[in-house]
């Protein structure tokens, strides 16, 4: 029963995650502008950060976290430096 | 599912939950990407996934592993202050850009405007 | 505070976490975890960072209370303006706040802050003279904003860092 409940709440979880990041991925392919496409492309990121975290649970084996964490890491690092292409048209001054 | 025959109900009914909220409330987040109407709104969304949202989903895997493996498994807490010290620069930088590109081209009005602009469309 | 061990609090905080990655208390971890400590000390004093002191430790956690509060509010009512069928028009815009505290670290804290509640975003900060820009999502009255950041946050930071 409990393993039940567990599993198809897992299922949801990891539909909604997905349909998030359809979302995100609309916004990154349609944004109107470059700023928009790389909230997107973060949203992507932190959303497949979660996504794993599910993945672990389902699975029940902590190896998942240490994609989780490496995910949210780039996620960070790529932002980060395309945002600072934006603002000054060079990533390291 | 790989789960043991014997976990516990409240735990898993626990865990459910707040895989559940925390996974709305990102979904929630990443529908605001479309629904707002201009940049500095969709911003805020996203926001919502990153801080309740995966606080959420941290705990939930938090008390899954730890009652899973009958010991306290804490790691989570690592992506959760990454998390927190990551997410406000990553936005602040993205908002600076954008100020930055919206003066540069001229329109900045947009700064001054936008208080009225969002009643008509996108 | 000495030659070997010049920033304690970042060096425990390495430490932890390399325990933490690990996921054990192992004498060979905590060893090779405390030379890594000791090297991420001195590869911050080439770095050369400002001194700072956290001056009241009971204000920080009466600080993190009241985030943890107002972010799950702040949720709320964001996720409540993005999921209402039609969204009603939101006046959104940028706001200009006075901000007298000038230390780093809470000028950093603050930024934090303001970015990690939704519905409220740092944009800029101006030092000389001490104006502070964000962007709020749902501006119906300024007032409230401004009450909220100089008497919730600010003053408590105050006391935290000056």
């Amino acid at each position: 029963m409990s393993a039940q409940v567990l599993g198809w709440s897992l299922t949801v979880s990891q539909v909604f995650l997905t349909l998030a990041m359809g979302c995100a991925a609309f916004r990154m392919l349609r944004g109107p502008r470059a700023q928009d496409r790389v909230l997107g492309l973060d949203t992507i990121y932190s959303n497949a950060m979660l996504l794993m975290l599910t993945f672990g649970i389902r699975t029940g084996s902590t190896s998942y976290f240490g994609a989780a964490f490496i995910i949210a890491l780039l996620g960070f690092v790529s932002t980060l430096a395309v945002a600072k292409f934006l603002l000054r048209g060079e990533v390291i001054e | 599912m790989t789960l043991a025959e014997e976990f516990p109900t409240w735990a898993a009914l626990l865990v459910s939950m707040l895989l559940l909220l925390g996974t709305s409330l990102s979904l929630t987040g990443s529908l605001g990407l479309l629904r707002l109407r201009n940049f500095y709104q969709r911003v805020h969304a996203p926001t919502l996934g990153a801080t309740l949202g995966a606080g959420c989903l941290l705990f939930a895997s938090m008390i899954f592993f730890s009652v899973l493996q009958t010991r306290p498994i804490v790691h989570e807490v690592l992506i959760a202050v990454f998390v927190t010290v990551t997410t406000p620069i990553t936005l602040m930088v993205l908002v600076r850009a954008a100020v930055h590109r919206d003066r540069s081209e001229g329109n900045l009005d947009e700064l001054d405007r936008s208080k009225t602009s969002n009643q008509s469309g996108r | 505070m000495n030659r070997w061990l010049p920033f304690p609090l970042l060096s425990a905080c390495l430490l932890v976490m390399w325990l933490l990655l690990n996921q054990t208390l192992s004498a060979g971890q905590i060893l090779l975890g405390g030379l890594l400590a000791l090297l991420g000390g001195w590869l911050l004093t080439a770095l050369q960072p400002a001194t700072g002191r956290v001056r009241n430790p009971r204000a920080i956690v009466t600080l993190a209370f009241l985030v943890l509060i107002d972010i799950i509010r702040s949720n709320i009512a964001v996720a409540a303006i993005i999921l209402v069928p039609r969204p009603r028009s939101v006046t959104s815009g940028f706001l200009n706040i006075p901000i007298d505290m000038r230390n780093r670290y809470g000028l950093a804290a603050l930024a934090c802050i303001i970015t990690a509640t939704p519905g409220t975003l740092w944009v800029q900060f101006n030092p000389r003279n001490g104006t502070l820009m964000i962007h709020v999502l749902d501006l119906v009255d300024e007032g409230i904003w401004i009450d909220t950041i100089k008497c919730r946050y600010e003053r408590l930071l105050l006391e935290i860092f000056e």
